[in-house]
């Protein structure tokens, strides 16, 4: 099998790294976190075996990335996001007050919701990307989204 | 809520423009650029040593299979950057418009071994408006009998025009073959004065 140039490989996938981000960290953060996510990938891109799953690796990748950013967040102590979140450049769009709420569960299930639903990875593949059994993905994956729900059903 | 959530609505300008970001910032270990030119569409790419390639697009496979067989090559680290080729443009588009007769842009000889490396070497030589036989760049290159070897060489060449494989001719006056097709290798005599 070919190497896939990085070219290609920047082209196929920009657009889901690029929306997974926006989930991750809004759209504030989102183009920071997508130039580290791929300065990175290109130096590791050599190492990636032809034929391996490209965007759960380069989707992996944007996950650290974020953490990162969440993490360089805090340290700096800028004050934490007030929900719902309003995007200042753009219109808000339907579903980011929603993902404003995901960046807000704990980070187990953060970070499982963000890969399975706003990667779009199976629950195998997130399980690949944070290092656990493929069941505990899908149980993050399933009380976040279980919490979610709670958080924003109207009160009775 | 619904009980799926969908990953959120993205710009394509709004990522188009961060990809580019990124490539203004990436340090490729090739990067390469589409050039047009008077005798077709022209693959050009360069390593940080120079150029390494320059490939006509319909006759190579196509964009796709000249940048695989780069990663294969050099390496996958590929990018698409213009600016990095532009020297290369402006040197190619003054030899076409007819005032430039010497490519000064540096080359990266990487792809070569040995011989080959000598007889391309030699073949950049050959001034420009003359020609040389097989023979003349076997001998330039350090063994006159392998102008069989130098023919083989000359056909490996991957970077036609900057170096004038077109230059070199059959000793009776053939012309014999080109990597871009014969017609090519006509337009490129013509256009430097060459009678054939």
């Amino acid at each position: 099998m070919t190497a896939v140039p990085f070219q290609r490989f920047l082209d196929e996938q920009r657009e889901p790294v690029f929306r997974f981000l926006v989930a991750s960290v809004g759209r504030d953060g989102a183009d920071d976190c997508f130039q580290e996510t791929f300065l990175a990938a290109m130096k590791a891109y050599p190492r990636l075996r032809a034929g391996s799953n490209r965007r759960a690796w380069v989707l992996t990748i944007a996950h650290r990335k974020a953490m990162d950013h969440h993490r360089a967040r805090k340290r700096n102590a800028i004050p934490v996001e007030d929900l719902p979140e309003v995007a200042h450049h753009d219109p808000p769009l339907q579903d980011d007050e929603t993902w404003a709420r995901v960046r807000a569960l704990p980070p187990k299930q953060r970070a499982a919701v963000l890969l399975r639903y706003a990667g779009d990875l199976s629950h195998a593949e997130v399980a690949v990307a944070l290092e656990c059994s493929p069941d505990a993905a899908r149980r993050s994956a399933h009380e976040g989204l279980k919490k979610l729900r709670e958080e924003m059903s109207p009160t009775p | 809520m619904t009980t799926r959530l969908h990953p959120p609505q993205v710009d394509p300008a709004a990522v188009a423009a961060a990809a580019a970001r990124f490539a203004a910032r990436a340090e490729p270990d090739v990067a390469y650029a589409v050039v047009d030119s008077p005798i077709g569409a022209l693959v050009a790419a360069a390593t940080p040593q120079g150029l390494v390639r320059v490939a006509y697009e319909d006759f190579n496979g196509g964009l796709d299979a000249v940048l695989e067989s780069l990663a294969g090559k050099l390496s996958p680290r590929i990018l698409e950057d213009p600016k990095r080729l532009d020297g290369v443009r402006r040197e190619l588009d003054e030899y076409f418009a007819g005032t430039r007769e010497d490519f000064d842009v540096p080359i990266d000889w990487a792809l070569y071994s040995d011989f080959g490396r000598r007889v391309l070497q030699a073949t950049a030589a050959i001034p420009f408006g003359h020609t040389a036989s097989y023979g003349d760049v076997a001998r330039e290159a350090g063994n006159p009998k392998a102008s069989r070897a130098a023919g083989r060489a000359l056909g490996a060449n991957a970077i036609p025009i900057v170096v004038p494989c077109h230059r070199v001719i059959g000793t009776s006056g053939k012309l014999t073959g080109y990597t871009g097709g014969m017609h090519r290798k006509e337009a490129l005599l013509r256009l430097e004065g060459i009678a054939f």
